[in-house]
Formats: C-alpha cells, structure tokens, sequence
C-alpha cells in the first residue's frame, strides 16, 4: 500500500518559493490500478516522482508497505527504488544499448544475478512483451510501441511490486495506446502489480484504472471509484476531462435540445441493469414517449455502462420517472 | 622540368623520421588527453548548472582555469610550460618534450567537448537510470559515457585534428616532426619542394583521422 499523509511540495524558483503540491492525503491500495489525471502543471508528474523519491518532498511522509520513504538514506533508498518500477513518456530507453541490453540494465545495475541469470530472465521478459525476435535490435529500429513495451520489460526486469507510468501513452497513436494499456492490465491481473499511472487523458483512466484522482492547480479535486468519477463528475475539472473524452460540447447540446419538446432526463445505467430491456416496460406501462437525443454504452475497465438522454413525452411522466429512480439507474432530470 | 626531378633534392629518410615523429607526438599526446580530459569533461558536466552534483563553487572554479588554458596561445604555453616539461619529463627538448604542453594545451579544450557532448544526453535517461536504483558512478558508467560515446568519439577526432596543428608549433622548442620540417627546410632554407611534400602528408593525415573518426560516430550512433 502507498499512503501519503500530508505530502507537499514546493519548487524555489528565482527567489520564489512555487508550490506544486498542496498537502495531500492518498492512499493506494495493493494490487490496485490508480490514475492521476490533470492537465499539464497540476502536479500529478511530482506527485507520481515522489513515490519513489526523484522528487523529494517539503514535507510529510510517504509511506510504501509500512516503510516510511522520506525516511530512508541513499543505500535504502537505492534497494527500495529496484522495487519501483516506471516507465515514460518518451520511454527513455539507451540509444547505445540493444533491446536485450536495455532490459537487462536494471538487472546489471542491482549486480544479484548472474550473467546467464540475467540473460534467462531477459528473454522471459522479452517474450512477456512479444518482443522476442527483437532482443538483438537498437531501440532506434523500433516503432513507438515496441519501445514502451521494451520500457515495461525494463520495469519489470527486477520484479517490483509497484509500476509507476508517467504519461506511458501520451506519445503513442489511440491504436498503440490501446494495446499497451491492454498490456498494463494484463500485467497487474497476473503480476498482482499496484500500478501508479498519470495521464491528460480520461480514456486511459476509463480503459485500465480501478481509482483515479483528478489533479488541478496543485490539489486532488476529486478522487474515487473509476465508474463513480467519470459517469457522475462532480468537479468543473472533471466534468470537462469526461466532455473532452465523449467530444460533448455542453453548449451546443443545449442549443441543440432548445426546441425538442417535453422533459429531458439523463439516464446512466452500470453493470448488468445496462442490458436490462428498461425503457420499452416503462413506456409500456406508464404510456409515456421518449425519443434518445444523444447515448453512449462502452465500458469502464471491466464494467458495461450506458448512458442516454432522453426526450420523455405523453402519458404519466412521474410514473415514468419513479420506474427509472426504483431500477438500479441513476436519473438526472437536466430540464 | 617533371614532377619527379622536382622532388629529386628531397631527404625522404628524413620526411621519414619526421613522420614517425610527428605520430609518436599525435597519439602520445591524444592518449593523456583523453586519460586526462574524459574525468576533467565528465566532473565539469556533474557539477555544471541543474545537474547530478551542481557545486557553483567548484564549476567556477574548473571552468575558469579551463578558460585561461584555452584562451593561451599554444606557442606561448609551449614556452611557459618548460620547466615543468623538465620536471616530469627531464628535458624540455624533441618529443618527450613535447608532449607535455601538447596534453596541457588540448586537455581542456577536450574537457569542455567531453562536458558539451554529456549535456547532448537526454535528462530523461538519467531519471530512468536513477529509478532503476543506480549509484551515480553506474549512472555515468552505464548510462552517461555509452549514451554520449557518439559526441566523445567525435570530440576525440576533432582534438585529434588540433594536435597535430600544434605538433607543427612544437618545431620551436626542437619537438621535430612534419611542421617543424616544413619551417626549417620548406620556409627557412626556401625548399619548396620539403613544403610541398610535408603539407601534403600533414593533409593526408588530417583526412585519415576524420574519417576514422566519421565511421566510429556513425558506427555508435546506432541509428
């Protein structure tokens, strides 16, 4: 578990003291996928980089599996980091190294194993990523995907049990980033792995995270289950990252519904209820109309959710509207 | 009057002793360069502004007395760095002679090449290095100086290049060598045709060595 209590941070800059981090409260729990979302400059690259110390904190105290981070001397810091993995944006790979050599850097470094050990674990690694016909070639001869998965061989090369992803798919086309996220989820359900990641994109979160806390100005604005953040946004912050994610643009909507008439509900349905035949037994039986004007059903991680606005007509709207509240929909009357 | 009969009053036994001469003083002299300089770039690089060790003092410091050994003409060290010369190396004459002020001369200016290609590396190799728990002697060794071998194999060839410029100069202090052939036969005694023959083999060497050079920075480029 990672919990940090009263965790702050602030950058001298030309005289001036410059807060990047605001006191913060976190915990992450074991085995847990938690994103960090925020817009660049929020503090959620420090916030991930004092985990595991590239960034020291003002103040506070981090605390991984019981052992208070802040505390350790360079040595114990050193061990503790070979127990951290992280990858990057622009994956940070040796230009001068071949793939095999990359991934085995780490191993090197912590000077335990022997060379053939090393070389066993290097080609396991390399076929966990499929990249096994590579291992001979230079990170230049790779596409942008195949380096980030060289990254992730890389981090896991000393077996952590910590992942920390700064902007791992920021820098991948949405095909690319699919299949590295696909690759990260894989990798925490077998590995067990708590995997720490920050993005610009709620995309990501909505595809891999369990958690996620949303980061502005220095602060966690919002923080909670990934279905509860994103289907029922509660921050002005977070409410744009999901318009942004759905390509909603609020005000047009809102033009475009002016001259639809009667009521206009938003309905999120989440888990099983989403396949539930729900709106054709309430107009049945209440009488009532409704026309969709906008809907979406996809999947946050591993749970189906739809969510539809509706134009609801005729017949016994309170009824209709009772009926919705009474099934495990959530309903949210938006004229 | 053919080519040949123009070169017949050359003493190529001596062009010949001048050539060896002139190489012993380039790749004696490289050597200590690079033993000396390659510590000298890499200390200046930790401790320059924002990086591993930043020490304002200590960059101050090395880097003004960097400056002053830069901006010194080389024939004017060649002649202050006598009695040192003697002192390490008994006797401030020919090539044992030479090398010294040959050393003290290029070693900065290599240091400075050296501290400028590390700079070339990106930041965020050192950050993944250091989250891999590497001491920060892994961190040059591992990462730094193969990361920057490209820009160290070419700040070597250009260094390289210089010294034998300075060779010539190191005629005055009876260094021997191509250059000091040239000044004494080509320029003092009007022997065109030592001159002709002694730029001709200086520029030969010139282009072996940047081309030598060229391979080995693309061969390590890895691109």
């Amino acid at each position: 578990m990672i919990e940090f209590q009263n965790v702050h941070k602030t950058y001298r800059v030309a005289g001036r003291d410059i807060p990047a981090l605001h006191p913060t409260n976190l915990s992450v729990e074991d085995g847990q996928v938690f994103g960090l979302i925020g817009h660049s400059g929020a503090g959620k690259s420090t916030l991930l980089r004092l985990i595991n110390r590239l960034e020291a904190p003002s103040g506070g105290k981090i605390i991984v599996d019981g052992e208070d981070v802040t505390a350790f001397n360079a040595n114990h810091l050193r061990r503790f980091r070979q127990q951290v993995g992280m990858i990057f944006q622009h994956f940070n790979l040796l230009a001068s190294k071949t793939v095999a050599d990359n991934v085995a850097l780490p191993l090197t470094l912590a000077g335990e194993l022997s060379r053939k050990e090393i070389d066993a674990r290097v080609s396991e690694l390399l076929a966990r990523v499929g990249l096994s016909e590579h291992a001979k070639k230079y990170p230049a001869q790779l596409s942008g995907g195949q380096k980030q998965r060289v990254g992730i061989a890389r981090a896991l090369a000393t077996k952590p049990k910590i992942l920390l992803c700064d902007e791992a798919t920021s820098a991948l086309d949405p095909q690319t980033t699919a299949s590295v996220l696909q690759l990260l989820a894989e990798i925490n359900r077998e590995l067990k792995l708590t995997i720490v990641l920050i993005t610009h994109e709620m995309d990501v979160i909505r595809r891999v995270c369990d958690r996620v806390a949303v980061m502005d100005a220095g602060k966690i604005v919002e923080e909670g289950p990934v279905a509860d953040v994103f289907l029922h946004p509660q921050h002005p912050t977070t409410k744009r990252f999901v318009q942004e994610d759905e390509q909603i643009d609020e005000n047009e909507q809102r033009d475009d519904f002016a001259h639809v008439p009667g009521r206009i509900v938003r309905l999120t349905f989440q888990g099983d209820s989403t396949y539930a035949p729900l709106l054709g037994t309430v107009a049945r039986e209440t009488g009532v109309d409704y026309s969709i004007l906008a809907g979406r059903i996809d999947r946050i991680k591993d749970t189906p959710y739809g969510q539809l606005t509706l134009a609801v007509t005729g017949g016994d709207m309170e009824a209709a509207f009772a009926r919705f509240t009474a099934a495990d929909v959530h309903m949210e009357v938006l004229r | 009057m053919d080519a040949l009969s123009f070169f017949a009053n050359v003493d190529w036994a001596e062009i010949w002793l001048a050539t060896i001469d002139t190489m012993i003083m380039l790749f004696g002299s490289l050597l200590f360069t690079v033993l000396l300089g390659l510590p000298l770039g890499v200390l200046l690089f930790l401790c320059g502004p924002r990086q591993l060790f930043e020490q304002k003092g200590v960059y101050a410091l090395l880097s003004f007395v960097v400056n002053v050994l830069r901006s010194l003409p080389f024939i004017i060290l060649l002649i202050v760095m006598i009695p040192f010369t003697v002192l390490i190396t008994g006797t401030s004459l020919g090539v044992a002679g030479a090398i010294p002020p040959l050393v003290v001369g290029a070693t900065p200016f290599f240091a400075r090449l050296v501290e400028t290609a590390l700079r070339e590396v990106d930041r965020g190799i050192i950050e993944a290095t250091q989250s891999m728990g590497a001491t920060t002697r892994q961190i040059i060794m591992n990462a730094l100086l193969p990361e920057a071998r490209p820009g160290i194999f070419a700040a070597i060839t250009v260094t390289a290049i210089t010294l034998v410029s300075y060779t010539a100069m190191a005629g005055v202090v009876g260094a021997g060598g191509l250059g000091d052939l040239a000044i004494r036969f080509g320029y003092q005694r009007f022997q065109t045709d030592v001159m002709v023959v002694t730029v001709v083999l200086l520029l030969i060497l010139v282009q072996v060595l940047q081309s030598v050079g060229d391979k080995l920075v693309v061969h390590f480029s890895r691109k």
